[in-house]
């Protein structure tokens, strides 16, 4: 019976992957998930040996009543660290959970204390080394998410060789572990793998963030499967792997939006250096300035305008704005589509999030190879906060750090508006040859203020 | 109910491969635009552990491996509320928007 309940739950899971395939279907995708959850806990809460209502009651209360809250007042743009941060508590209760077995065996009946099963204790440390990898790698996310933390890659001298070293220690402590059973091996475990967890995430930063969300995403799942396979329970395996594919497809495909093999992202470092290959210096080369009214007046006259979103428009907030100003513009008949670059934002989706917050209808919202093409039948390119997903370099430059990255081909639409703050490079630290071309028109200000100041100039 | 555990082994390994494979056609085939959604109902569901914590939380009595099991219930349920509700109110924002609305924020 408790078999046959794990896997309809487990089944609810999968449902619940599959219905995101389409926006419609999502939402009913959601609540096959919340359903399998439901069964999930109440089919455990019937096993004999579970007798504490109370407790168990009163901290899934504390749990739930934190995380709504958490939830329920989130800003959309905040949504990155707030991943992190549930990724990192799903590697501690991992930790937990298996710190719990290895204590009371008994209650999941894989041995004695003292004398717990070797397949258990090997499963068992492994969950653990995931679990506390998961937990302080996505603490550190946050940090640098939340820029509590400097966002900046952190590299130091023998860095990949330190981390080979503590990762070959943690596999002879698990081997001493399986032998002796030691509480204080254990321990020692927990606290190697939250060290190794910091020295993997720290030389990561900036742009490459969505891989490393991904990836801890992944590692919880795997974590989940290590914890499933200690226990013999094959929802939690399931589901484990479920998540570990999903979390290791998203970096994949991120990755693949930067053009970089995913060891090369994991490796880390990029952009932290000033990259020296400023061998063409743009000093010299004159850009074409406009404020709000000029680019409200190229707007107004053209047939079709391609908006092109990316961080920037979140930090400042702008999406709202943002929708007002092609809201006019649609009113005005004109065309209004928007691009968005597999890795513009801090995770997976961020863009579209944002925009659909904004009330943006997602039919309107394309993909880089949906609309790529459509560029040079565009009459303008309205790019906001993003600036290398669409650098040129990116195809021509063989020596430049993003060449070979998929870009959006604005520089094919007929003429080009670039919001953003200042002249500084992207993240990659490659200046844009974009900026100097007399189809260009910078506009140089905060994203929000300037759709503001736009919509003002069109509705005058 | 208690199998040689080389057997319970290769059946959990049978169990994950399979996953893993379905895992790979069903996440592939999601669309792009729901990535962040995604990311948040794998989030709630990995708190799935939650089971294993309340095995641990279960037996009566207070002792070490009880503690960790709650503390585990805690986490995982922060997780499977707040994973949930943050998933429900990002696709709640992709309903289609054929009515115009024209309250603002």
């Amino acid at each position: 019976m408790v078999a046959i309940l794990y896997l309809i739950s487990a089944l609810l899971f999968i449902f619940a992957l599959r219905g995101l395939s389409h926006p419609e279907s999502s939402r009913m995708g959601n609540i096959f998930g919340i359903i399998g959850m439901i069964i999930a806990v109440f089919t455990t809460l019937m096993f004999k040996s579970v007798l504490s209502y109370y407790e168990i009651g009163a901290a899934i209360l504390i749990g739930g009543a934190i995380g709504s809250f958490i939830a329920l007042r989130i800003e959309m743009t905040a949504l990155p660290q707030l991943v992190a941060a549930f990724h990192s508590l799903v590697g501690l209760a991992a930790v937990f959970v298996a710190a719990a077995a290895f204590y009371d065996p008994v209650a999941f009946s894989i041995g004695k204390v003292g004398s717990i099963k070797t397949a258990s204790l090997v499963e068992m440390s492994i969950g653990t080394f995931i679990g506390a990898i998961t937990f302080s790698g996505s603490v550190l996310a946050f940090g640098k998410l939340q820029g509590t933390i400097s966002g900046k890659p952190i590299v130091f001298k023998f860095q990949h060789l330190i981390n080979a070293l503590i990762f070959f220690l943690i596999i002879f402590l698990i081997v001493l572990f399986v032998i002796n059973q030691s509480p204080t091996i254990f321990w020692t475990i927990v606290i190697v793998s939250i060290l190794l967890g910091f020295l993997v995430v720290i030389p990561i930063g900036g742009a490459d963030m969505p891989v490393v969300v991904s990836m801890l995403n992944s590692y919880s799942g795997w974590a989940a499967c290590g914890i499933g396979f200690t226990l013999s329970n094959n929802l939690l395996i399931i589901t484990g792997a479920l998540v570990g594919a999903s979390g290791a497809i998203l970096s994949y495909i991120m990755s693949k939006g930067m053009n970089r093999s995913i060891i090369n992202v994991v490796l880390g470092g990029f952009g932290g250096e000033q990259d020296t290959s400023a061998s063409k210096d743009n000093s010299d080369k004159i850009v074409k300035q406009g404020n709000a009214e000029d680019a409200a007046y190229i707007m107004k006259n053209a047939d079709s305008v391609i908006i092109v979103p990316g961080y920037g428009m979140a930090v400042a907030q702008a999406q709202h704005a943002l929708r007002e100003m092609g809201d006019i513009l649609k009113k005005e008949g004109i065309e209004v589509r928007y691009a968005i670059h597999p890795v513009a934002g801090r995770m997976p989706g961020h863009m579209n999030v944002l925009l659909a917050e904004a009330n943006v209808p997602y039919e309107e919202v394309l993909e880089l190879d949906e609309i790529n093409h459509d560029f040079p039948m565009t009459e303008v390119s309205f790019v906001i906060g993003a600036n290398d997903v669409t650098n040129p370099a990116a195809k021509t430059d063989e020596s430049s750090p993003i060449f070979g990255m998929p870009i959006l081909d604005v520089e094919k639409s007929q003429s080009v508006l670039f919001v953003k703050r200042s002249m500084a490079t992207g993240y990659s630290g490659v200046d844009n040859e974009l900026f100097y071309r007399d189809n260009t028109t910078m506009l140089f200000g905060d994203a929000k203020k300037m759709c503001e100041d736009i919509v003002k100039s069109l509705s005058a | 109910m208690e199998a040689h555990s080389s057997e319970v082994f290769v059946i959990g390994l049978t169990v994950f491969f399979l996953a893993c494979i379905i895992g790979y056609y069903v996440v592939w085939s999601v669309t792009p635009a729901l990535h962040s959604p995604l990311m948040g109902v794998t989030n709630a569901i990995s708190s799935v552990i939650i089971v294993g914590a309340i095995l641990a939380a279960g037996p009566q009595g207070f002792d070490t491996s009880k503690i960790f099991g709650l503390i585990g219930v805690v986490l995982a349920s922060v997780n499977i509320f707040g994973g949930f509700l943050v998933t429900y109110r990002m696709l709640s924002m992709f309903k289609k928007k054929t009515k115009k609305t024209k309250e603002k924020e």
